[in-house]
């Protein structure tokens, strides 16, 4: 690995270090509304960035590593099945939409256990949401610090636990001085890395083997099923491509990361503004970034690592400078994932929990102290079982999406949408989705061709029906 | 008559709580519309897709055709499904969604 890349890997760290500490000089001055500020950015998002940190928060590592990576195996497949993800562009704010912006003023709601606290009036309700959020998303998390030490170790040659400590460094700084704030803005540098690097790779990568129908040519030469809607063995079924619109595309709506950005915006025009841009942006990376992952096929055969194919291809395709800079948005996407669930789970912990049933009548300097130490325990926590990654933690990775979904989906939802819904159909619905979801994710994968998220949500919409 | 007269405040007086909730609601009923336009637009959306995708895909490789150097199952699905898209979601916002205030004290109610 050249010089050069780590340059501009240091560059790009300097530069989020710059954006907390001023982010955060913008706190210090707003601090009768700290938990508001901290956790939400005072409400006042504007289109774009209420865009670009949609787009950020759920193009995660999976998009950037692992999603090329499995086009390259399934080829266009794969990036069929990842096209359904451009619904999350529109739908996500035009669902929750006004009503949710609303609400949550009503409220003052600034997490979503504390909507659900305040619409359905139920301790159980938001214990077990907070218990949800607290256990999937930590393992979430952890995942992706395991990505990211893993980028920053292939980049620059350091041994992983090293990797580890500057990633971990950086990222818990960066959230403890910045709060909400910060990590939005940062999103949004990352958002625009992350659009431009798509783009200039595609192209790279297209010049590099020789134009798209030469491309193809060679895919169908080596395996013409690469050139197919149903993967590189024909096992990518309609029915299992078709429920990933629920798993990656509509059931994003109750995943508590977006939710709490679906809040957070200024007024009717940022949210406008950002459902335009939030479509094209998230449509032309999902679309661009698996494409690369295809098209590096023929260029850079027999690779076996599917998620070094990123970084090979860009290295292969572009001149050293280039490469350097367009790869910080890989680490970019990590980055501001795992701090915004950082923050979420930390936010959990202090408001959810602490403030509502511990001490509620805690002074404004103790609420500062302790979401402060809460974030700081959470990542050391986080740090520690990164450092030997078990399995496990990345299969509670991919699960903890589903079972958020299967979670929170229609206690938001009804909870909007239909006023007779109560606490027990919440209630019911929350227990019967999750039970549900680990029941069927361990004995029964997939049943009828779906992905295993698919019937938890079917049958907590009768448990919410039913039980009200 | 007085009678008639008592039926008739009574049924004013109950279309005009009617008529102050529904202004209230007014925003919510705008945004109860909004939600239902991304519904649609959502199902359009996947039908599009679906119906390109496996609609032109399922032929065998031989006799595909091809756009732009992509199989056209690929184009017509996932390139022009997206421009599409875009389209829609512009149109949508520029002609469909309204602008209200999420502030409460603008309105000077409690809810």
């Amino acid at each position: 690995m050249s010089i050069t890349v780590l340059v501009s890997l240091f560059i790009f760290l300097i530069l989020i270090f710059a954006v907390g500490i001023w982010s955060s000089r913008t706190l210090s001055q707003k601090q009768s509304t700290f938990l508001q500020e901290y956790f939400l950015g005072s409400r006042e998002l504007g289109g774009f960035i209420l865009a670009m940190t949609m787009v950020a928060t759920y193009g995660s590592a999976s998009s950037f590593l692992g999603g090329p990576g499995a086009a390259y195996t399934q080829g266009l497949g794969w990036v069929l099945l990842a096209m359904s993800q451009v619904a999350t562009g529109y739908f996500v704010l035009l669902i929750l939409g006004k009503k949710f912006a609303i609400m949550a003023r009503q409220y003052n709601a600034i997490t979503l256990i504390d909507f659900l606290k305040k619409r359905y009036n139920s301790k159980p309700v938001v214990l077990f949401s907070a218990f949800s959020i607290i256990i999937f998303l930590f393992s979430a998390m952890t995942a992706q610090w395991v990505g990211g030490a893993w980028l920053i170790e292939s980049l620059t040659g350091l041994p992983y636990t090293t990797a580890l400590f500057i990633f971990a460094v950086a990222v818990l700084i960066y959230v403890i001085i910045g709060g909400f704030r910060a990590v939005v803005i940062t999103d949004s540098i990352q958002g625009v890395v992350m659009f431009i690097g798509t783009l200039i790779i595609l192209i790279g990568t297209i010049i590099a083997g020789g134009g798209i129908t030469n491309i193809m040519n060679d895919l169908i030469t080596e395996n013409p099923n690469l050139v197919t809607p149903f993967g590189h063995d024909g096992g990518l079924t309609p029915a299992y491509v078709s429920s990933f619109w629920i798993l990656v595309g509509v059931g994003v709506v109750a995943l508590p990361q977006v939710a709490v950005r679906a809040m957070s915006y200024r007024n009717a025009k940022a949210m406008h503004r950002s459902l335009i841009i939030g479509t094209i942006v998230v449509g032309f990376i999902m679309l661009g970034m698996h494409l690369i992952g295809v098209f590096a096929r023929p260029i850079l055969p027999g690779i076996e690592v599917a998620d070094q194919v990123m970084p090979l291809i860009t290295m292969e395709v572009l001149p050293p400078w280039l490469a350097g800079i367009v790869l910080a948005a890989p680490l970019a996407a990590i980055m501001s994932t795992v701090d915004s669930l950082l923050l979420l789970v930390s936010s959990a912990v202090v408001k959810d929990v602490y403030l509502n049933y511990i001490k509620p009548d805690a002074t404004m300097k103790r609420v500062r102290k302790i979401s402060f130490g809460v974030t700081a325990i959470l990542g050391v926590l986080v740090f520690g079982l990164a450092l030997s990654p078990p399995d496990l933690l990345i299969w509670l990775n991919l699960f903890a999406f589903g079972g958020l979904e299967a979670a929170f989906i229609w206690p938001l939802i009804f909870g909007l949408y239909w006023s007779k819904g109560n606490k027990w159909g919440a209630l019911a619905s929350m227990v019967m989705g999750v039970s549900a979801y680990i029941f069927i994710h361990n004995f029964w994968p997939n049943p009828f061709g779906m992905h295993s998220v698919v019937l938890p949500i079917v049958l907590s919409f009768a448990a919410f029906i039913a039980a009200t | 008559m007085v009678f008639g007269d008592l039926i008739l405040k009574k049924v004013l007086k109950k279309m005009s709580k009617e008529n102050d909730r529904n202004n209230k609601d007014d925003r919510f009923r705008i945004a109860n519309r909004e939600a239902l336009i991304g519904v649609g637009l959502v199902i359009f959306n996947f039908i599009w897709w679906y119906g390109f995708a496996y609609g032109l895909g399922s032929k065998p490789v031989e006799e595909y055709s091809y756009v732009l150097g992509l199989p056209s199952w690929f184009f017509y699905s996932c390139v022009l499904g997206f421009i599409i898209d875009v389209a829609l979601v512009i149109f949508i916002v520029k002609f469909f969604l309204v602008e209200v205030s999420f502030e409460e004290t603008d309105r000077g109610e409690d809810e």
